[in-house]
């Protein structure tokens, strides 16, 4: 326990390439470069299967085969089909963000059409009634009632990447991973034990933060 | 990667049966915590968001770091494999407690009250009436929970506790891919088998649903 707490207060541990800010920015990086990507993919398609109702078997079954696929195997054979085509520095990167994004395309899909699914169809049929297009419609009926049901579908993508890459760190990318994996190599508990701790609060605070974002964004009628 | 796997099989199998045993136990462990704790939070709404945040934030920990961090707090041995199965166990409850909770609330208050009408003590009308109404909910929740647990088990792999994750380290550090497919695979139909196993078990539980259907 003091071990820890020498690793993770002495400076030197804080600074340089190696050091944690960089680090941890490293990781911040990774996840929201992998999010925002997925986010990219999955929101307007969860928008189209909500809203449309078609499609809806395929997604949520191939977002149940994703969730049963083991992430660690996942990136694993990623990176071995990958990184040999792949001719920059960034072999292992490149592999690894495409296997974060993956695995953060099922929850925001699900949310996005969950959330376009449950609107009340009274809403719906009320924004119809006065005029409003099918875009209107969605825009400012059907998104701001999924809200709630997105950032769900957000957050837990968002604590599914940030866990997912700090796994990344066996296949030698950088981020906070990377403390637990060379403190396992070389038998250093502390600094491993300092690099878990710390991947454990960023997971807290950035699900912290998207909770605060979330009461900001959804209007106050939603809430429950 | 079928030949490497006719060569390996019997290895294949034992590690497929650590694997189950280390992803099974704390299913049903973490159900025998979660039902009573539920109930707690469906009977007591103070405590309900107490247990559902305590529960939330338990479930963002992500689970290399419950693997390391565990053995601090429990005084076990880094490789000790239950750390492997109280963290998952920790997963389970915090997975259920919610889905115990909403399955106890989503039962209709007629159905309560024709329980109280005909004389049901409060202990009765919940094993008898509440509970096997929460099935199908409980059952949903379980079932994501199994098929969590079969991956999350597989990471334990990097800190060197055997199981079907250790195929994959493995094939990783050769560079060599069939181990890492079987691996994979092996995991997938794991958590396909523990699925049935629960979808069969919430059948014979709820005979009078499939009398509608």
């Amino acid at each position: 326990m003091i071990d820890v707490w020498t690793w993770l207060t002495s400076g030197a541990n804080w600074v340089g390439t190696d050091g944690i800010w960089h680090r941890l920015v490293q990781h911040l990086e990774y996840s929201a470069s992998s999010l925002a990507i997925a986010a990219l993919i999955a929101i307007p398609l969860g928008l189209w299967i909500g809203h449309t109702g078609r499609g809806r078997v395929v997604a949520v079954s191939l977002a149940n085969g994703i969730r049963s696929i083991p992430s660690l195997g996942l990136l694993f054979i990623v990176l071995l089909i990958l990184a040999p085509h792949i001719h920059s520095g960034d072999a292992f990167l490149i592999p690894s963000i495409v296997v974060l994004v993956v695995l953060a395309i099922p929850p925001i899909l699900a949310g996005a059409y969950a959330g376009v699914e449950q609107v009340d169809p009274a809403a719906r049929d009320a924004g119809r009634g006065m005029g409003l297009t099918a875009w209107q419609v969605l825009w400012r009926i059907e998104v701001p009632c999924a809200l709630p049901l997105m950032f769900g579908g957000f957050r837990s993508a968002a604590l599914q990447v940030v866990a997912t890459a700090t796994i990344a760190a066996t296949v030698s990318v950088g981020g906070l991973g990377r403390f637990l994996i060379d403190g396992l190599a070389y038998r250093d508990y502390s600094m491993m034990a300092g690099g878990a701790l710390l991947v454990g609060l960023l997971a807290i605070s950035v699900d912290a933060v998207l909770a605060g974002v979330q009461r900001l964004v959804v209007s106050p009628g939603l809430r429950s | 990667m079928i030949g490497w796997f006719l060569d390996n099989a019997p290895r294949v199998w034992s590690l497929t049966l650590t694997h189950a045993w280390l992803s099974g136990v704390p299913l049903v462990i973490g159900l025998a915590i979660a039902l009573p704790l539920g109930w707690m939070a469906h009977r007591l709404p103070r405590l309900r968001l107490t247990i559902i945040a305590l529960a939330g934030a338990l479930y963002t920990v992500p689970s290399l770091v419950l693997f390391i961090l565990l053995p601090l707090i429990l005084g076990t041995q880094i490789l000790d494999p239950i750390n492997v199965v109280v963290a998952m166990t920790l997963y389970t409850v915090a997975l259920l407690v919610r889905t115990v909770s909403d399955g106890l609330a989503a039962v209709p208050d007629e159905v309560r009250l024709a329980a109280v009408a005909m004389g049901f003590g409060r202990w009765r009308r919940l094993v008898g009436v509440e509970l096997p109404l929460a099935v199908p909910v409980i059952s949903a929740g379980l079932r994501v929970a199994a098929v969590s647990n079969v991956s999350i088990v597989s990471v334990a792999a990097l800190i060197g506790v055997v199981q079907l994750g250790s195929l994959l380290t493995e094939g990783f550090q050769l560079l060599y891919l069939p181990p890492i497919l079987v691996g994979t695979i092996a995991c997938i139909l794991l958590a396909l088998i523990f699925d049935l196993v629960i979808v069969v078990l919430t059948r014979l539980a709820t005979p009078w649903l499939r009398r509608a259907a």
